[in-house]
């Protein structure tokens, strides 16, 4: 467990979530185990992992950019809503459909609280919610059986409020001025953006193919991922990859890092003879007909931030579909080359697997709303990847600018 | 606004017909429904034996049935197992949940033995008892259809006429069969159905709220490949799982001396699909409905019955597994159990069962003749009678359903201290372990599983006394389902205190069974697994489970929910207890 702990405190510092030393992490079977230097017994975190009855917890201090943002909509929750009905409401299309909103705990989380009214209220927080935010952006997450459930929550809880946060500031611009309280913390964001994994100069050189065997392929899968989540387009907990061989779609299972798919890919035959794809990612239906429908035979997908934030930064007014733009916008909307389409996760009926696909023939890459930039290709991910972090670059540049 | 919920009709069944009384339900906060009402109706008298007429037959619907909250139309049969001799609930899909809740009723408990074979017909709330024993020992499929009633009926087949432990009840047209030989309870109190309607509407307390919860939930359903997906439930049936239990190792073959079949391609749900052209059927307000219906109008199996009735009993032939198992459901014969009983008997006899044979047996099984008698008592009665008490792949007497321990050890240790005997839904471990949901966890590791059979069986006994489905995890949590709760009865509530109410069912069930002398000794799986590999994969193997570890996870079990070493409640509690969810 110590191990398991060590790991963790590792993956958040190499993801930019955090510095070395600024989470403290409990799990336990019968007895908690705890980041070196706490104390299982008396530490705020396994306190809380107890009074959840939770099999893990993490208190994170991210790192300034994250910090600012989630402390900002804190502030702006704890002020409309009050103490005990303070919540931030995620934008993005992921964050919403799995976290809903995320619970605002009054008063500072970091260094770990020791009285028991905030202990008391981190409880009351995520006996609702799987994770919660304090007052200056340090964020509280349980995992009911494991720790990985509660680094999902942190990674997810920071893209949430970063992409938020340029979001409204975007709209804020759009529809007249940022408040001075929103003006100042956007200064503090930018000054932290530093400390987050810089986007590659440019697009590393992947396996060439056409890939015509199934391992050559898998490998290719994995180093295409590892170099995503590396080059900061997508967290490791998030985006999927699949390769087309024969009539069988291999593709990265559900819940897969993404950045360690060694032994975590999902053959799954495209002729309906096995129903492999039940482990598979939510987004098989998606890459399915992407490779079926379009000559693309490798699809990437990755959450690059300031691509989603751009998907959700639409010029109409008095839109008839607004509040609901990530289900039914019908506005022809492209990032540079690459088209801008509604869906939900997963095959329902509002799906991105029913938008995506046509929207990608003929191209390189297309945007789903408020969730992330599903690129492709008929040979490799050599030039999906490319277009993937031109598109991300060329985002950035665009939103920095207007923000400046 | 709040929500007063469902009253509680208790019929008691005499030589003189029957008394009712309608009883305000305990706990006006509006939960628990589903199973946690069942256990609260049976605690004071299930130490007595599944046949005496004091001992309850509970029907539990909850507060979330008729709401269209999603996955949430599961009603509960609960009573003393004849199977298991524990406390036993079956959760029963089709409308019997919505049908209690449109009579204003959250559930149902009747005592007592009618004087001939009888029907008990509950319409908007109200009990009529009719004599019926032209239809005892009818076939199920005969009985509803002359019925013609509009609502829901449950009902029993020839194999509970004849007295077999492993008699089903069997729940609607579509013959769901529910485990545990509660068949046999219903006709220890000389039922022969049980019917209900009801058309009054179900009072929701915020219907703006009901609604913004229920369209969380579905966003996850919509979100879930395993219930969702193009190869999910709502497409091939829970029988989907055939083909990762066979990548897996994890296929029961052969009684559970193999975890490979090699037909598995033959008898999969695609190839039931392709061969049966099957229709959707399920739960009333289910999005991802599980229930499949062949054009010819013949039930198809889920997993569990699919898979026993071809690799457990060494069948390739998809054909027989359909005919098998309609059956079955028409004679009220549960058939995961009645294959493992086949199968149990193929490995002592060194038997090959013809496809003859096989149909012969179940059909002698539900009849009552010749070593069909033997079977219908159960694997584990079946092995012990013959000195072979280490063939029958059962824990606490249930035979277990299709998936091989050997492949998940937090499956084997959820197998082992489930409290109604060898069940895989009891804690779902499968979730995390095969269907990599809410997480994956390392499968063939006890590292952990203690505190995840704990937390999970937690969550489902919370779940299933919201008369949702276990597969609701495969997508949502308590974090969904608290708001859907809150919504509909007007009472605040929140995820921590719903699995809280969860750990109490739990605890309640253990204290039945430590009445009834259950402990540790029973919280076991068959030596099989401790000592026999299962089928090595491409790339891994399938070895057996280390004991050692095993003892090591239960012991922390139990330290976890605690419990004594020896896997009871602590003696004053037991004596003590009051159910805390009664205000």
């Amino acid at each position: 467990m110590d191990r398991l702990i060590a790991a963790y405190a590792e993956k958040l510092a190499r993801a930019g979530i955090c510095a070395p030393g600024e989470a403290v992490l409990a799990a336990r079977d019968d007895v908690f185990f705890i980041s070196p230097g706490h104390d299982p017994d008396a530490s705020f975190v396994s306190r809380a992992a107890q009074g959840l009855g939770a099999g893990a917890a993490m208190l994170v201090r991210p790192t300034r950019a994250y910090r600012e943002a989630a402390a900002h909509f804190a502030a702006t929750a704890l002020r409309d809503a009050g103490p005990d009905k303070a919540a931030i409401f995620p934008t993005d299309c992921e964050t919403r459909t799995f976290f809903h909103d995320l619970p605002v705990i009054p008063g500072p989380g970091w260094p770990p609280p020791k009285d028991p009214q905030t202990l008391a209220r981190a409880i009351h927080a995520l006996s609702r919610r799987k994770g919660a935010v304090f007052s200056d952006g340090t964020l509280l997450a349980h995992g009911p059986l494991i720790p990985e459930q509660a680094f999902v929550t942190v990674s997810s809880l920071c893209f949430a409020c970063a992409v938020k946060f340029f979001s409204e500031y975007l709209g804020r611009i759009r529809n007249g001025r940022p408040s001075p309280d929103m003006r100042s913390a956007m200064a503090r964001v930018l000054s932290g953006l530093d400390d987050l994994p810089p986007l590659p100069a440019r697009a590393p050189a992947l396996a060439r193919g056409p890939f015509t065997g199934a391992a050559p392929a898998r490998s290719a899968m994995a180093e295409a991922g590892r170099l995503t989540v590396r080059g900061g387009l997508v967290d490791s907990a998030f985006g999927n990859v699949s390769c087309l061989v024969g009539d069988v779609l291999h593709i990265s299972r559900t819940g897969a890092a993404l950045d360690e798919l060694q032994g975590q890919i999902e053959a799954c035959p495209l002729d309906n003879s096995s129903c492999a794809a039940l482990t598979a990612s939510s987004e098989f239906p998606a890459h399915a007909r992407i490779v079926t429908e379009t000559p693309a035979r490798v699809v990437l997908h990755g959450h690059p931030k300031f691509s989603v934030i751009l998907s959700m930064d639409c010029e109409a007014k008095d839109c008839p579909d607004r509040g609901r733009c990530h289900v039914a916008c019908r506005e022809a909307r492209f990032l540079g080359d690459a088209p801008i389409v509604p869906g939900e996760v997963g095959s329902g009926p509002r799906g991105l697997a029913r938008t995506l696909p046509p929207a990608l023939a003929g191209r390189r890459a297309a945007v789903v709303y408020g969730h992330g930039v599903f690129a492709v290709d008929p040979t490799d991910f050599n030039a999906a990847f490319a277009a993937m972090l031109e598109l991300e670059r060329a985002c950035r540049d665009r939103v920095l600018a207007r923000v400046a | 606004m709040r929500v007063t919920p469902g009253a509680i009709l208790r019929v008691h069944l005499g030589p003189r017909g029957i008394e009712t009384a309608t009883v305000p339900h305990p706990s006006p906060s509006g939960f628990p429904g589903g199973r946690g009402l069942a256990v609260m109706e049976l605690f004071d008298r299930a130490h007595l034996p599944f046949d005496d007429p004091d001992t309850p037959l509970c029907l539990a619907a909850g507060p979330l049935a008729g709401v269209m909250a999603p996955l949430c139309g599961r009603a509960v049969v609960a009573s003393v197992s004849p199977l298991t001799h524990t406390v036993f609930d079956a959760q029963a899909g089709g409308r019997l949940a919505v049908e209690l809740a449109r009579c204003g009723l959250s559930g149902v408990t009747v005592t007592g033995r009618a004087a001939e074979p009888s029907g008990l017909e509950i319409v908007d709330g109200r009990a009529t008892l009719r004599p019926c024993p032209e239809r005892a020992g009818c076939s199920t499929t005969k009985i509803v259809s002359r019925l013609g009633f509009p609502g829901e009926v449950l009902c029993v087949g020839p194999a509970a006429a004849r007295g077999a432990a492993l008699a089903a009840v069997v729940v609607g047209r579509h013959g769901e069969t529910l485990r545990g030989g509660l068949g046999l309870s219903l006709a220890a109190k000389n039922l022969v159905y049980v019917a209900v309607h009801g058309a009054h509407p179900v009072p929701v307390a915020d219907p703006a709220g009901l609604a913004s919860a229920r369209e969380d939930v579905l966003r996850l359903i919509a979100a879930s490949p395993a219930l969702s997906g193009g190869h999910g439930f709502a497409r091939f049936g829970t029988a989907a799982l055939l083909d990762l239990t066979d990548s897996l190792c994890m296929t029961p073959v052969r009684n559970f001396r193999d975890t490979r079949f090699a037909a598995a391609k033959q008898v999969n749900a695609p190839a039931l699909a392709a061969l049966f052209a099957p229709r959707r059927s399920g739960c009333r307000a289910c999005p991802a409905p599980c229930g499949k219906i062949a054009r010819d109008g013949r039930p198809l199996p889920g997993l569990d019955a699919l898979s026993h009735l071809t690799a457990l009993v060494d069948n390739p032939d998809p054909h027989l597994a359909v005919a098998a198992y309609a059956l079955c459901a028409d004679m009220g014969l549960d058939p995961v159990s009645a294959a493992s009983a086949l199968a149990c008997h193929a490995e002592i006899a060194g038997e090959a069962l013809s496809p003859d044979r096989l149909l012969g047996l179940v059909d002698d099984m539900a009849h009552g003749r010749g070593l069909g008698r033997e079977l219908a008592m159960g694997a584990a009665a079946y092995a012990r009678s013959l000195s072979r008490p280490e063939a029958a792949m059962a824990v606490k007497s249930l035979e277990l359903p299709a998936f091989d321990p050997r492949g998940a050890c937090g499956l084997a240790l959820s197998y082992a201290v489930s409290t109604r005997g060898g069940c895989a839904y009891r804690a779902f471990s499968i979730g995390h372990e095969v269907l990599r949901k809410p997480v994956a966890t390392d499968r063939f590791s006890f590292a952990g599983k203690a505190r995840m059979t704990a937390q999970s069986e937690n969550a489902l006994a919370a779940l299933e006394s919201l008369t949702a489905c276990p597969f609701a995890l495969l997508a949502a949590g308590l974090e969904e389902y608290a708001p859907l709760l809150s919504a509909a009865t007007g009472i605040e509530t929140s995820a921590g205190e719903l699995a809280r109410v969860g750990e109490e069912v739990v605890l309640a069930e253990r204290i039945i069974n430590a009445r009834r002398g259950f402990s540790a000794a029973d919280d076991d799986l068959p030596a099989r697994f401790f000592t026999e590999p299962g089928t090595p994969g491409e790339d891994f193997a399938t070895p057996a489970l280390d004991r050692r570890d095993f003892l090591a996870a239960r012991a922390a079990y139990y330290r976890i929910r605690g419990l004594t070493p020896d896997g009871l409640p602590d003696p004053e509690t037991s004596r003590t207890r009051v159910m805390p969810w009664t205000d």
